[in-house]
């Protein structure tokens, strides 16, 4: 059958070169199967830093050097500004921060529930933090009593300057759990 | 002589019609109608031919289909809203009451944001479906994973949409959100193993540099946050998110088509 004839001469022409003769130069190039390999293997490599430094420009590029964010230090009055036995809420909206006043000094507490960081409510009737969120609770002290919070709520570094301003730095943080609270500058001794 | 054509015949083998649609006109065997389908690249989309089961609504409940159907809605709506929004604080939240009140069909947000709400359903009930009719198993399981990715990048543009009226919900939503960032293994700074990556004082993951500090752009919730949320709402995660549904519609077509009822 004719049909069968075709197929038959569709096979490999033997004018084409043997296997052997790939690694030879042989268009004046200068360019053998060992160096081709190598010039690969220095693209790839190239090809490789050039990404992987990209992406790490990527990554830093979300962290900027300069923040513009609320100061994390101020000056919060005169001790006499505040009287024994309250919660003094001036400085919530503002700082995130309570001031409180008992017999023996004033310490100051972060605002951010320990849970997952909404901001409780200070109710004076039942002398205590009330988070809105998932029902956190809070003695005055700020240790955690009821609700989900794991831990009692941070205080903030809190010293006198010079001119007799309490001043609040808050990014020194102390944590009741782990023994911090003892630390002279997280109590102001009035 | 040549019998005079009608209008219609004459476009039909006009350079017009036959330079954008191939195949020789109107279809006349099932394989010409094949040609038609296959050469065009909005016809290809569609398999050439369905089963009969592929329609059945008992077993599909379509819920891919209407998830891509919402996902078509919420690109166009979030498209119209981006010409009134303006992702700043000073102007988020009265963009969107102006939204609601004063521009004309501004029910355009209530679409997006119903929309929204719908396709996280109908999300959850396709994979429901797909996992009740096994369809999971090879050899959809790669198919599967996928989708698995679609569900969370699904779920990712709900939180960060979530933000932008910058409302109280929205504002306490991201506060609770963002914070569970900060318990994250290694890359969040009060998550385990964080304290590990330091070197003598110095500790690497800090609050002024993990995870949630990328994600929000700071130390707390502000400008930042919202310029971020909002361009990973409306730029990144489509762009994401369409890369993984192109795969998972070819693949579903390559896995053998849509699962048939046993």
């Amino acid at each position: 059958m004719p049909e069968a004839k075709n197929k038959k001469t569709a096979t490999i022409s033997p004018s084409s070169p043997p296997p052997a003769a790939l690694g030879q130069a042989d268009d004046g190039s200068g360019l053998t199967r060992r160096s081709f390999f190598s010039w690969l293997s220095i693209g790839w490599i190239a090809f490789v830093a050039a990404t992987g430094g990209f992406f790490t420009m990527m990554l830093r590029f979300f962290f900027p050097n300069v923040l513009f964010e609320p100061v994390q230090t101020f000056r919060a009055g005169i001790p006499d500004d505040y009287q024994v036995g309250e919660v003094d809420l001036r400085w919530k909206a503002k700082f995130a921060t309570w001031i409180v006043r008992n017999d023996e000094g004033i310490y100051a507490l972060s605002t951010t529930c320990t849970h997952l960081g909404c901001t409780p409510n200070w109710l004076s009737a039942e002398q205590k933090f009330k988070c809105p969120c998932h029902g956190s609770g809070f003695r005055k002290t700020g240790i955690n009593f009821e609700g989900p919070a794991p831990r009692p709520l941070e205080r903030f570094r809190i010293a006198l300057a010079d001119d007799g301003q309490i001043i609040i730095d808050k990014t020194k943080k102390y944590q009741q759990e782990k023994g911090q609270w003892a630390d002279p500058e997280a109590f102001l001794k009035v | 002589m040549a019998e005079k054509k009608g209008l219609l015949k004459r476009l039909a083998e006009g350079q017009v019609w036959t330079s954008i649609f191939r195949g020789g006109g109107v279809p006349k065997s099932r394989r010409q109608r094949m040609m038609i389908v296959l050469n065009s690249v909005f016809l290809h989309l569609h398999p050439v031919r369905l089963p009969k089961h592929a329609v059945k609504l008992k077993f599909t409940w379509c819920m891919g289909g209407l998830s891509f159907f919402l996902f078509l809605i919420l690109t166009i709506s979030g498209i119209l809203l981006m010409f009134y929004y303006r992702p700043t604080i000073e102007y988020a939240y009265t963009d969107i009451i102006d939204l609601a009140e004063q521009v004309p069909f501004g029910i355009m947000r209530e679409i997006h944001r119903w929309g929204a709400h719908a396709m996280v359903i109908t999300v959850w009930l396709h994979m429901f479906r797909v996992f009740m009719t096994g369809s999971y198993k090879p050899p959809r399981e790669f198919n599967w994973a996928i989708g698995v990715i679609l569900l969370l990048l699904t779920l990712l543009l709900s939180f960060t949409g979530y933000l932008l009226p910058w409302d109280q919900l929205a504002i306490w939503a991201i506060a609770v959100g963002s914070n569970m960032a900060r318990a994250t293994p290694f890359l969040g700074s009060e998550g385990p193993g964080a304290a590990m990556l330091a070197i003598g004082d110095i500790n690497f993951v800090t609050v002024a540099s993990d995870v949630r500090f990328a994600l929000i752009g700071g130390r707390f919730l502000g400008e930042a946050t919202l310029l971020r949320f909002y361009v990973l709402h409306c730029i990144g995660l489509p762009f994401i998110i369409m890369i993984f549904m192109a795969v998972h519609f070819w693949r579903i077509r390559k896995d053998g088509g849509i699962s048939t009822p046993v």
